[in-house]
Parts: C-alpha cells; structure tokens; sequence
C-alpha cells in the first residue's frame, strides 16, 4: 500500500480536555520522536497510530492514512497493515521456536520470500551479544534477544512504510545499528524515547504531558549539531560498554580522551 | 431482543469485554445479562452494583455448563423478555471444549487471551469454530507480531470468523464490535437452536459419580486406546 502521509487529529488529556493542536501530519520518510515523563501518554500515542485509532481509544485521536478514515479491512487484517509497532515489551508467550514464529507471521503478513526466515534472525543477531539460534523456542529468549528478534521481524517481515519504536534504546542492545537501518528506509518512523540522541536526530519531536501532546517541535541545525556531537560521545560510550562485557580494561588509548 | 452469547477459557476477560459493551450500549438499550457457571460466580452482583442493570446467575452443579445453559437458555430468554430487555448478554463459563453455547440466532463471541499460547484456538474446538466473532483481549501484554501470530493461528482455524483485538480494560478499538451488535437481528425465540451438535451423551462421570473404573460407570464414553469405532462404549 503507498503511503504518503498520515494524519493525527486530536484526542482528550486524562482529564477529558482537548489536545492542544490542530493535527500532526507526517510524510514518508520523515521521522518523529515522542519524549515526556514516564505514564505522560507516550506509548498511549502510538498505540493509537498502531491501532488506527477512530476516537475508540481512550484518548480518542483520530488516525488518517492519505487524508482518508482507513477501511476496515486495512486496521484489521496484518497482511494489509501498513504499521509495524516494536512494543516496550519484551516477552513472548507462543511456545513455538523462533523459526516457527517468525515464519506464522510472515503467513500473516503473506510474506513468500522463502529467505526471510534465516534473513530475519542474522538481522536481529546482529543487534544482540548472544546469537539467535533458529530452533530456540522464543519463550526461552533472554529480554535483550526478544527484542532483537521483534525488531527483525518488524523491518523485514511487519515491513512496513509506518515503523512504530517504544524504547529500543532499553533493551541493551545495538543502538547505532538499529538508528542506521532505520534511517536508510525512507520510511515514517516514529521513535518513543528518553535517550536525547535519537531526540534530537529526528526532524520533528512532540512532547506528552498528562495523556495529550504539549508541543510539536521542528529540530534546528543548532540541535542537529548537538545531535552529532552527542553520537560521537555513544560511539565512545558503546566501545567501553562493550570493552567492559567482554571482561577488558578500559584504557585511554581505546576511548581517546583529549 | 438482540442476542449475545459469550464464551471462552476462564479469566480470558469475558466479563472485561462484556462490561465495555454495557458501557457503550446502556444508554440506549434496556440490558439484562446472565452468568452461567459452575460453582462459584461473582458477574451478577459486580454488573448490577456497576451499571445498575438487570442480572441473573446460574450455577450448572453436577452437569456441563454448556448443557446446563441449553436447559435454562428458554426460561431466561422468557425472563428477559418480560422485563423488556432489548440486548440480553450471556456469559458461559467456558469449560466445556467439547459443546459449545452459541445458538442459531443473535451473535456468538469467542473471547481469547493474546497471553493463553498459540495453540489455544486449535484446542478450543467448537467454543471458537462455531463463533461468530473472535475478539482477542490483552493485546496490551504482548507484541504486535505475536499478536499476528495468534490472528493467523485464528484464521487458520476458523476462515470465516471475525477477529478483532482489544485491551478489555480500556475497551480500545471495539467499534466494529459495536457496529456488528447494532446490526444484528433481533431473535425469533419460537426458533432458537444450539448452532452446534452437542455429544451424543453425558457420561455418569459429568453428573457426580466418583468411583473409579469401568464397571462403576456406563453411558457414552471412551477407552483410553480405543478406535473411533468403540465410541459407543456402555460400561461394564
Ligand atoms: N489521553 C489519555 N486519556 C486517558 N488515559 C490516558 C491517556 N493517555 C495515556 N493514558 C493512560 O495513562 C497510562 C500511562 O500511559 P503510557 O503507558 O502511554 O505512558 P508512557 O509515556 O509510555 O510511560 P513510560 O515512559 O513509563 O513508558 C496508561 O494507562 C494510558 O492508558
Ligand atoms: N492487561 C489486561 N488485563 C485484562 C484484559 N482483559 C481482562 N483482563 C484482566 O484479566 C482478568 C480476567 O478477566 P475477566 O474479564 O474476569 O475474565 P473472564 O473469566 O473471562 O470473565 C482480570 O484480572 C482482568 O482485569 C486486557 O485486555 N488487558
Ligand atoms: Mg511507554
Ligand atoms: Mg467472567
Ligand atoms: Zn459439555
């Protein structure tokens, strides 16, 4: 399904009273991020986005795809949902190995590339420590490694022009890896975040208080430049991280210290 | 009269879903429900403390709960009519794999948890192939591709069934729900029949006897390793 824009019209904050704009539009390949206190209503937002919400939510937005109500067939039916969500949660309950899992939902997603299953979890071991192994049974996989392969699965098998993102940044993962693949789509992707980095790298972020948008903001070049310098400062911080995992000494050689 | 019948595993959030449709349709409907089950039920007295409407409750004892709701389902239909009632909800206790509760007329609803397992509606049998609609609850507690996961499995089992998915505690995206209760044709109730065909018989084991072995028992039942062919086993 093309896509090229969907469209938030405002709900009520936990009180009941209206949201404080108008409507948010996004086009493909624009990038959004959402920040805001813990329970302000972040996820509640792009659950609506993920729900296509019809102001039956309890926030009761309204989510447009292309300026129109979406069909039923396009919120209820996978294979025709054009929003992959990867969710903050970090459990599976199927008891069913990671190929059986990942090859049901590229069923439902009527996925026929016969690749898609090895394709997906060498992605989602490049995001995790422990490797992936195909006949693991995803009950049994650590929080980090659910995730890993969640994300996977949304980029190649949800493959969709809408990614949805909760908090990747908490799941110990790869974080540089996931922003690059993600960026390199020209897809709309949303990131629900408390890290300042990915923050800052989108075009657009909103800011969530008691259950409603606060503010929309538009990033300058001024926190663009923030932006990079604070990737660098990751990078750093990513190498000693995993120096450290590894069992290593950090030394000033390997971080560069000025 | 509209019709719904509710069925599903205990604690797949029956009683969650139907308090959400209470909340949509109270306004505009007189609405009476009934809770059927086996010892122990609280629906009744939660429901009309928290809306103020019309309940009842039905304990099946000794017999299956599916059969005990075909025995009652005529007096209450009578009992809800009478008192004007224009949706009359039923919510069985879901024990029963083997019947199911869903009559001819009005709308049969299988409720299942996103957290039971992938298997659960292949095991459920009647309780989801003969529904009308699925409704999937706690979809809050896991992710979207599970979610799907579980969708297919559902389809897979029952092609034709409607599926849709919610947080029953927040009642989030039932609004195909409701339109399809809006919908739905009042009942003829000179014409109601159990959709499905419920066993041949009830075993002396389903109504209390609790001797162990063969020659204590007769009825229809099966032996551990027998062919389909010995199904009409009589006991010793
Ligand atoms: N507009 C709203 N009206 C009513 N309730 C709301 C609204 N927005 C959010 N809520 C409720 O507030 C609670 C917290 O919201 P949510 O989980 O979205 O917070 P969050 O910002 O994602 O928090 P965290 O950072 O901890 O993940 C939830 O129960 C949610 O349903
Ligand atoms: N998180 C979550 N909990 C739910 C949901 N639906 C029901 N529950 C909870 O699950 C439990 C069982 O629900 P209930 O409606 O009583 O199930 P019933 O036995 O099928 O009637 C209760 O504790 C509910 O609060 C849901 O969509 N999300
Ligand atoms: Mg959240
Ligand atoms: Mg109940
Ligand atoms: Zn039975």
């Amino acid at each position: 399904m093309m896509i090229n824009e969907i469209t938030i019209l405002p709900g009520r904050d936990k009180l009941g009273v209206k949201e404080n704009f108008d409507v948010i539009s996004l086009k493909a390949g624009e990038t959004l991020s959402i920040v805001g206190p813990t329970g302000s209503g972040k996820t509640a937002f792009i659950t609506d986005i993920e729900l296509l919400a019809q102001r039956d939510t309890t926030s009761k937005r309204q989510v447009l795809i292309n300026g129109k109500v979406p069909s039923d067939e396009i919120r209820y039916d996978p294979a025709l949902k054009p929003i992959a969500m990867i969710t903050q949660n970090t459990k599976c309950f199927a008891d069913l190995s990671a190929e059986e899992f990942l090859k049901l939902h590229a069923r439902a997603r009527k996925i026929v590339d016969k690749n898609i299953i090895d394709d997906t979890i060498d992605l989602a071991n490049n995001f995790t420590g422990e490797k992936i192994k195909k006949d693991m049974r995803v009950t049994v996989l650590s929080g980090g490694q659910t995730r890993s392969l969640l994300i996977a699965d949304a980029i190649l098998i949800g493959a969709s022009p809408i990614i949805l993102l909760d908090e990747i940044e908490n799941a110990g993962i790869f974080k540089q890896e996931v922003i690059e693949i993600i960026e390199s789509t020209g897809k709309i992707v949303i990131f629900v975040t408390h890290d300042p980095t990915i923050a800052l790298l989108t075009q657009k972020r909103i800011i969530m208080e008691n259950g409603a948008v606060k503010k929309v903001l538009n990033q300058d070049e001024m926190e663009l430049k923030v932006a990079q310098n604070l990737i660098e400062i990751d990078k750093k911080m990513g190498v000693i991280r995993e120096n450290l995992r590894a069992g290593y000494l950090i030394t000033n050689e390997l971080v560069n210290f000025a | 009269m509209k019709l719904l019948v509710v069925a599903g595993p205990p604690s797949a959030g029956k009683t969650a879903l139907i308090k959400q449709i209470i909340r949509r349709f109270k306004d505009e409907m007189k609405i009476a429900f009934l809770k059927i089950d086996v010892v122990k039920a609280y629906e009744d007295i939660e429901i009309s403390e928290e809306f103020n409407i019309l309940t009842k409750k039905v304990y099946s004892g000794d017999l299956c709960p599916d059969h005990a709701g075909v025995m009652v389902l005529g007096e209450a239909i009578d009992w809800a009519n009478k008192n004007n009632t224009d949706l009359f909800i039923v919510e069985s206790a879901g024990l029963c794999l083997r019947c199911s509760p869903y009559l001819n007329q009005g709308l049969g609803i299988v409720v299942l948890s996103s957290i039971s397992g992938i298997h659960a509606p292949e095991k459920m049998g009647a309780m989801v192939s003969l529904a009308d609609i699925a409704v999937v609850t706690k979809i809050d507690l896991v992710s979207q591709a599970e979610r799907e996961v579980l969708i297919q499995k559902i389809k897979e089992t029952h092609r034709k069934i409607v599926i849709m998915e919610t947080n029953a505690l927040q009642g989030t995206s039932l609004q195909r729900l409701y339109s399809l209760i809006e919908n739905s044709e009042e009942i003829d109730k000179n014409n109601l029949f159990l959709k499905g065909n419920p066993p041949l018989g009830t075993c002396t084991i389903c109504v209390g006897k609790k001797e162990i072995g063969w020659k204590h028992h007769f009825g229809v039942i099966r032996k551990l390793d027998s062919q389909a062919s010995e199904y009409l086993y009589r006991g010793e």
